[in-house]
């Protein structure tokens, strides 16, 4: 006699019994610290805050941990860690103009007001396995300069002034805010940027990557790519003024696209833009080229049918919490629709060879 | 600020609040049903249906319209300390506190054909509510079912504009029914 | 669990989805958007079913929680602790019991009384999104009433296959009005959703929520000459010879060998226990 198959539950428990015994690894090898993935995987650490939407190195780090490395994962934990987060109110706009650079380069002018800074980049480095690093990863010296001080101004400005740019001037409304209400299409560039900064990273360089050969081809310079310091402020009401709460990094990317000018618009220099939690530049000039294609209508150039002017396929298809969840569902069981298509093409087949059997 | 406006919150916002809106849903879903409410204690002379109503579905998201005869001070200040919700006039309202005459019923937003839900809800305090009067059929009714409606033929026009209209919640002492867009009034 | 709120929600969020809940029983078929949160569960998991039953609970309900008919399969078992666990309610496997039932892809077959909630786990709400990929277009199409691209599939699948060839997630119209996708439901459940309960679905990726009260008039789509047939596999129940229910197809050995049982396994182990 056949006895269904039942023990969901007892299946569940060993699962993550298991799977917390795989996360320590080998008991040989010293376990890893919070501290130490937070200062030395740095970079993860930024994409899970960027992707995240939440500004805790800690946090994010302790999600890496916890998530066995898996980025996408640890991106999960901590959304589904922020939602669960009372709203004390909304800061005001960071000012990047007075960001404290630790990296500012420039494509489009070989000096400006400021400087170039290339600050700790690997754009040099050779990507020769460092052996070294193996057995002794402490590093050596470094030289140091005096911090740079006061503001350091964008190099969009010095086009902006000649009105080679596409003005951008300042927007008195509030953006809508893509976690507390639904995606509404045709949707705003504010409401797009939004979800572009927590997009994933691979879909957003394969976007951006896709508009450089030609899909939607729109050659982007990048003006200014900047990383550093910004404060972070906010209102209070009972006092009547705004007081600093913090200090966050982040990444900005401006960039400068030809524009012949359209049935609307005058020839002038257009922009795309970029903007994301940490040292996340790949991300940022990803974001920037991809903001550019999405305002083709706004510009009034054509719309060549290419996946990144594409509004609706970029918005619905670049959070990758919901494509990992959605794509992964498919382990789940889904004995009744596939009964029910088993049933329906063992009729099709039924009804097709009765047809052939009365034709011939 | 007044002792009067602080009290009469839910004791226990999240369980009073799960009980309410199971019955302000059983009533939406059931036309004609009346349902009892409690957890709240408005200040006089508004219902304490009506009380439970807003602080179970009204926040700082959902702009409140307050007919005259109700918009006091002493009001304000409750829905301002209990809800948050912003007050409005009619035509940016999500939802409206009145009694029938008190509340401008053309000046409502509608919904759109591409987004109905994008309607008001009105919350009418009647003096009675009981299971006579309209004949109401539609979704939610087995075979039809009564209630004691202020008006037939309002509720008549606001059915022709399906999916578009107004959503009804009828308030009286304790005591809470519904009548959506959907339930056609006969 | 101390650290979360009554059913994990905070009670903004809480207000949000019952609001879109009323709109949507007010407005029965109609797909309401709502700023669907992220959840302990991957999205395509039952985030849309989790957050309208967290919005829906009370401490005195009872929840039975099936996925493909059965109360432990595993995705079931992860989301009936998850409401143990925050809600602190009730659970059954018992349909008779449950004040508030969470399915994906199944209605049990034991008939909803009023007063009882279904709430259905939703994968893609939009019956035309396999038509028309562009939420644009299909809310115009909505609005519009234009349903002309659903019916030319089903008439091409005519005439192309001799028969509809949706299995499930069969589409349906709801009060003369809305075309609604039931959920990947198998069209042998299409029947039951004219029922005496609140029927309530959620889609948490794609933000929407929608309903159909009590006693609401479903019609599953058809023509006149090939009029909707609820099809299941023509065996009875090994285990408990149902020849009614719904079946699952298993494989018994590598020869072709195969038995078929109840997908709804409260429905076969009580007709088992009365039996006995």
């Amino acid at each position: 006699m056949y006895v269904a198959v039942k023990g969901g539950e007892r299946a569940i428990d060993n699962a993550h019994a298991w799977l917390a015994e795989e996360r320590r690894g080998d008991l040989a090898v010293p376990e890893l610290t919070v501290a130490q993935i937070r200062e030395q995987m740095a970079l993860a650490v930024n994409r899970v805050m960027a992707e995240g939407s939440l500004y805790d190195p800690d946090l994010a780090a302790l999600a890496i941990k916890q998530a066995r490395g898996d980025l996408i994962e640890a991106i999960f934990l901590i959304r589904a860690y922020r939602t669960t987060l009372p709203r004390f109110g909304a800061s005001l706009p960071v000012d990047t103009g007075a960001m404290a650079c630790d990296r500012r380069v420039s494509a489009t002018f070989k000096d400006a007001p400021g400087g170039q800074v290339l600050g700790p980049t690997f754009d040099y480095t050779h990507r020769l396995l460092d052996f070294k690093l193996a057995a002794d990863g402490e590093a050596g010296q470094v030289a140091e300069a005096a911090p740079l001080h006061g503001p350091t101004p964008h190099i969009m400005g010095f086009l902006d002034r000649e009105n080679l740019i596409q003005p951008e001037p300042a927007g008195e409304t509030t953006p809508p805010d893509l976690t507390r209400e639904p995606l509404e299409l045709p949707a705003s560039r504010a409401l797009r940027l939004q979800a572009l900064t927590r997009a994933d990273e691979g879909f957003t360089l394969g976007m951006a990557y896709s508009t450089q050969r030609g899909y939607a081809r729109n050659h982007a310079f990048v003006a200014e790519l900047r990383i550093g310091a910004v404060a972070v402020e906010m209102e209070i009401p009972e006092l009547g003024f705004s007081i600093e709460i913090g200090e966050i990094t982040l990444t900005e990317c401006e960039t400068v696209n030809q524009f012949q000018g359209s049935k609307t618009q005058p020839p002038q220099f257009t922009r795309g833009y970029g903007l994301v939690f940490g040292m996340t530049e790949r991300k940022a000039i990803s974001m920037a080229l991809v903001d550019r294609a999405l305002r083709w209508a706004e510009l009034g150039e054509d719309n060549l049918g290419a996946p990144a002017q594409d509004e609706e396929f970029v918005l619905y298809h670049c959070d990758n919490i919901q494509a990992t969840g959605f794509l992964e569902h498919i382990k789940l069981p889904h004995y009744v629709d596939f009964q029910s298509e088993l049933e329906l093409i063992r009729k099709l087949r039924r009804d097709a060879q009765q047809m052939q059997e009365a034709a011939e | 600020m007044q002792i009067q406006t602080l009290d009469g919150g839910f004791a226990t916002p999240p369980v009073d609040a799960a009980h309410a809106f199971r019955a302000i849903m059983t009533a939406m879903a059931q036309p004609g049903t009346i349902v009892t409410l409690a957890g709240a204690v408005p200040p006089a002379p508004v219902s304490v249906a009506a009380g439970v109503a807003l602080l179970t579905l009204c926040d700082p998201e959902t702009p409140l319209f307050l007919g005259a005869a109700q918009d006091n001070p002493g009001f304000r200040d409750w829905i301002t300390f209990h809800c948050g919700a912003p007050f409005v006039t009619a035509g940016l309202a999500h939802f409206a506190y009145g009694t029938w005459d008190a509340l401008p019923l053309d000046g409502f937003a509608l919904g759109s054909s591409e987004y109905p839900d994008r309607s008001a809800t009105l919350i009418v305090e009647l003096p009675e509510l009981t299971n006579s009067g309209a004949v109401l059929r539609g979704p939610g009714i087995k075979d039809q079912a009564h209630l004691s409606l202020p008006d037939v033929a309002m509720f008549q026009r606001n059915a022709a504009l399906f999916p578009r209209g107004l959503d009804f919640i009828f308030t009286c002492g304790d005591r809470l029914a519904a009548l959506p867009r959907s339930t056609r009034v006969g | 669990m101390k650290e979360y709120n009554f059913a994990y929600l905070d009670e903004q969020t809480k207000r949000m989805i019952r609001r879109a809940i009323l709109k949507g029983l007010a407005i029965p078929g109609y797909q309401v958007p709502f700023a669907s949160r992220e959840m302990p569960m991957p999205y395509g998991w039952g985030t849309g079913g989790v957050q309208v039953s967290a919005a829906v609970l009370t401490p005195d309900d009872t929840l039975k929680v099936i996925d493909q008919g059965a109360d432990d399969t595993t995705n079931a078992v992860s989301i009936r602790r998850f409401f143990q666990r925050t809600a602190g309610v009730d659970v059954t496997e018992k349909t008779g019991e449950a004040s508030v039932i969470q399915t994906r892809h199944r209605i049990p077959e034991q008939a909803l009384r009023e007063g009882q909630i279904i709430v259905y786990q939703v994968p893609i709400p939009e019956p035309l999104r396999f038509l028309e990929p562009s939420e644009v277009e299909t809310r115009k199409m909505h609005a519009l009433e234009d349903y002309g691209l659903m019916h030319v599939k089903l008439y091409e699948d005519i005439s192309q296959h001799g028969d509809i060839a949706t299995a499930y997630a069969y589409p349906v119209k709801v009060e003369g009005r809305y075309v609604m996708d039931p959920s990947p439901i198998p069209k042998f459940d299409n029947p039951k959703l004219d029922m005496a309960a609140i029927q309530l679905f959620g889609a948490g990726r794609e933000q929407r929520i929608y309903a159909l009260p009590p006693y609401t008039k479903v019609v599953s789509l058809d023509f006149d000459d090939y009029p909707f047939q609820p099809t299941k596999a023509d065996h009875a129940c090994a285990l408990c010879g149902s020849t009614t229910s719904y079946l699952d197809e298993l494989i018994t050995d590598d020869a072709g060998g195969r038995m078929f049982i109840c997908s709804d396994t409260d429905y076969c182990a009580t007709r088992v226990e009365d039996a006995a």
